[in-house]
């Protein structure tokens, strides 16, 4: 089971309160998270990547192990320790303002 | 006796305001999407409860929720506005070809006779209907295609499509506005399009008077005589009586001709109010007064409403969606501004009440009846 963390706006949006723990069957990669993440809760579809490119939207980011995943190749394996469940898969909107 | 319900959208939320029918004491629901920017909240004139909502966010995009209940539960519905073929491209501020992007959904526009039929103008310029419920979503792709399309150009608030007027007598006419495009028609359900720009003088254009390109801020259109169009042009207040196949200025005695929302009175098509604002660099209003102004002769002659408003340091702007009427007598007048407040006059503008004074900036504001 993977770990995901959203923004807030991002919860709000899907309504989820508690964790959000997903399955994912092999090959384990930020695409193959994302499209599971959107199956399991529909309105976040669009709001990470566009829909039809799958391309990241620009103030999204893509965390995990203290580094930024985002500009790595969708398909790429996801870090161990994140498919083990250990470290969380983050998902960030980027800071933006003053 | 009648109750109302506004529907307020503002930069970081949706409200919903009831009252009955005094319009005195209003209750406050909200916010509703905390922290999205609510662009344009707007019911089905044929079945309150149904109400649609323009939620977004630079972060994450744009979504559509829906409402069954009159606002009290959501449901995120679809939020895919595929342009229809090859996008193609429109010009750019620098006059280069760009390619046509989806950005957000400006104005949402039930159906006169379906709830589940809904119009959604977008930026960047282009119009969308749902006929399920906002499922999803199919451009009328004439509208881009008619031929100007790449010709048009964004203003500085982004190419936006703003405005979309359903007429109530001819079936398939429809009206919509373009900044910077200008004001276009269909009298076949969408499919097919003209520009309507003709008496339109914009200076700053190299041909003040060419077909498109016009910054037209909004329509405005009485129901009872759809064939006459209000227009608040980025600087000109229009008046067409032959369905926009002909403009003229009646902006006359105005202070300013600056300003963005246009609206006409529920039961007389010739009682008009516009909120000008001192300049487009100088987007307030003038003096520091905030005032409504009224022509109860389609724009022949100008009168200040003032009781109740602000009458010093008052430097908010009132944005194109952001005004609105009811149906009740008499007709009652509502507006929102970028300071945080709603008023509304119950008496067509002699008087006016704060509603709500702290509210992030207003968006748009649209008004139900109800029963």
């Amino acid at each position: 089971m993977i770990q995901v963390k959203l923004p807030g706006p991002l919860r709000l949006l899907a309504q989820i309160d508690g964790e959000v723990w997903l399955e994912v069957s092999a090959p384990v990669t930020q695409r193959t998270l994302l499209d599971e993440l959107e199956r399991r809760y529909p309105p976040l579809l669009g709001t990470l990547r566009d829909a039809h490119s799958g391309k990241r939207r620009d103030f999204i980011r893509f965390f995990a192990e203290g580094q930024d995943l985002s500009h790595q190749s969708p398909d790429d394996p996801l870090p161990e320790s994140v498919t083990r469940g250990q470290e969380p898969y983050l998902v960030v909107g980027a800071i933006a303002g003053g | 006796m009648s109750k109302l319900r506004i529907l307020a959208g503002t930069r970081k939320g949706a409200f919903i305001l009831t009252s009955d029918s005094n319009r005195e004491k209003w209750n406050v629901s909200g916010p509703h999407f905390a922290g999205w920017e609510i662009y344009h909240v707007k019911a089905s004139p044929v079945n309150p409860d149904r109400i649609y909502a323009s939620q977004t966010s630079g972060w994450f995009g744009q979504v559509i929720q829906r409402s069954d209940d009159g606002g009290l539960t959501w449901q995120a519905v679809g939020n895919q506005f595929p342009y229809e073929g090859v996008p193609g491209t429109h010009q750019w501020y620098d006059g280069t070809p760009h390619p046509w992007e989806f950005k957000r959904v400006w104005h949402l526009e039930p159906d006169l006779h379906d709830p589940e039929v809904v119009y959604a103008g977008v930026e960047d310029a282009a119009l969308f209907r749902s006929v399920d419920g906002g499922q999803s979503w199919q451009e009328l792709a004439g509208l881009r295609g008619h031929g100007s399309g790449p010709d048009w150009q964004p203003g500085a608030g982004g190419m936006c499509l703003h405005t979309i007027l359903l007429d109530p007598k001819t079936p398939g006419r429809i009206y919509v506005a373009i900044s910077a495009a200008g004001a276009f028609r269909s009298d076949d359900h969408g499919q097919s399009w003209k520009p309507i720009n003709k008496g339109l003088v914009s200076e700053f254009m190299p041909d003040p008077q060419a077909e498109v390109g016009h910054c037209v801020h909004r329509l405005a259109m009485h129901p009872s005589r759809p064939q006459t169009l209000f227009m608040q042009k980025h600087w000109d207040v229009m008046r067409s009586d032959d369905a926009g196949d002909s403009w003229h200025e009646i902006s006359n005695n105005l202070p300013s001709d600056f300003g963005f929302p246009i609206e006409v009175h529920a039961h007389d098509p010739e009682t008009v109010y516009v909120i000008p604002l001192k300049s487009d660099s100088e987007r307030f209003p003038p003096d520091g007064k905030l005032r409504v102004y009224r022509s109860r002769n389609g724009g022949q002659h100008w009168e200040a409403l003032s009781q109740g408003l602000p009458q010093s340091d008052c430097y908010i702007n009132v944005l194109r969606d952001a005004t609105c009427v009811d149906q009740l007598d008499p007709c009652g007048i509502y507006f929102g501004t970028t300071g945080g407040q709603i008023y509304v006059s119950p008496d067509s503008g002699d008087h006016w009440i704060t509603v709500v004074r702290d509210l992030p900036a207003v968006l748009s504001v649209e008004v139900q009846t109800l029963a």
